[in-house]
């Protein structure tokens, strides 16, 4: 498994790039990754990115796009704001949690 | 664990200049036959394309104020209908008596939803927020007295199949 420097730490992550250690997250790595990918992180980002890992660690599973809406509260259209054409990928890589499994 | 050491920072390509552009046509009103496109729908819209929908001929009913939360799934003519749990197939003069359509209906419904996916209604709504843009067959609404008021909130327009060949126009199309 390929380990990547990331904001000066040692992580471990999957061919594409995707953290695959949960405990290896922090919120400086969290805001390189956004910007690695060409995003700002704002009390917004936070909040999702902040949701999805609760949930992950709650479920055993990301959640899918709809679950965050409707747990998190952040409507649809915010999240592809938010997290621009691809929403779901982006926030788990923000997050350090693998891709939603769930189709919807 | 063995280790390879990547280049310092490696980096998902989430393929963004990439612009993939996806229309659907649905022509079927059973409820079986409505998620397919809803589905692959709103995964097309998670991978950042873009995505029209087309709803003709019994498509119609899924945007049709008065049908979109009465589809039906029936077993009959479904020959790879079986019973739960098991590769036994239903008989098909089963599948004809009075309640079965209910009760399958009902059946798969229950099934939907233990996936965490929404109702037809609801699901319109969300591809909707997510983008998608979805027309109606002018001459499926025609045939079917319809206007722009009897569709769901969430249709831009009717339009004919000439619309719908331009708007498509270098798109991937995927019939349902």
């Amino acid at each position: 498994m390929p380990v990547a420097t990331i904001a000066g730490h040692d992580v471990h992550v999957d061919v594409e790039g995707f953290m695959t250690e949960f405990e290896e997250w922090s919120e400086e790595i969290a805001g390189q990754l956004a910007a690695n990918i060409g995003i700002e992180m704002t009390d917004d980002h936070w909040k999702v990115v902040r949701f999805v890992r609760d949930d992950y660690m709650a479920q055993g599973e990301t959640p899918t796009l709809r679950r965050v809406t409707s747990e998190s509260g952040f409507p649809t259209k915010e999240l592809f704001l938010l997290f621009p054409k691809k929403p779901a990928k982006k926030m788990s890589y923000i997050a350090g949690v693998p891709k939603p499994a769930g189709c919807v | 664990m063995t280790a390879t050491r990547e280049a310092p920072s490696l980096v998902p390509d989430f393929g963004d200049e990439v612009q993939r552009k996806i229309c659907f046509i649905c022509s079927k009103g059973n409820l079986d036959m409505a998620y397919p496109a809803l589905i692959m729908a709103s995964g097309a819209l998670t991978e950042g394309a873009e995505v029209d929908i087309f709803f003709t001929f019994w498509g119609l009913d899924m945007i049709n104020q008065d049908t979109v939360d009465k589809l039906q799934f029936t077993m009959l003519g479904n020959t790879a209908m079986h019973m739960p749990g098991s590769s036994a197939h239903l008989p098909q003069g089963l599948a004809g008596l009075p309640g079965m359509t209910a009760f399958s209906t009902r059946m798969l419904k229950k099934q939907i939803s233990a996936q965490q996916v929404p109702d037809v209604r609801e699901f319109i709504t969300l591809l909707h927020d997510m983008g998608a843009r979805l027309w109606a067959c002018k001459m499926s609404a025609d045939m079917g007295g319809l206007e722009k008021e009897d569709l769901l909130d969430e249709v831009e327009g009717i339009i004919n199949v000439n619309e719908f060949i331009e708007l498509s126009e270098d798109a991937q199309v995927v019939f349902i």
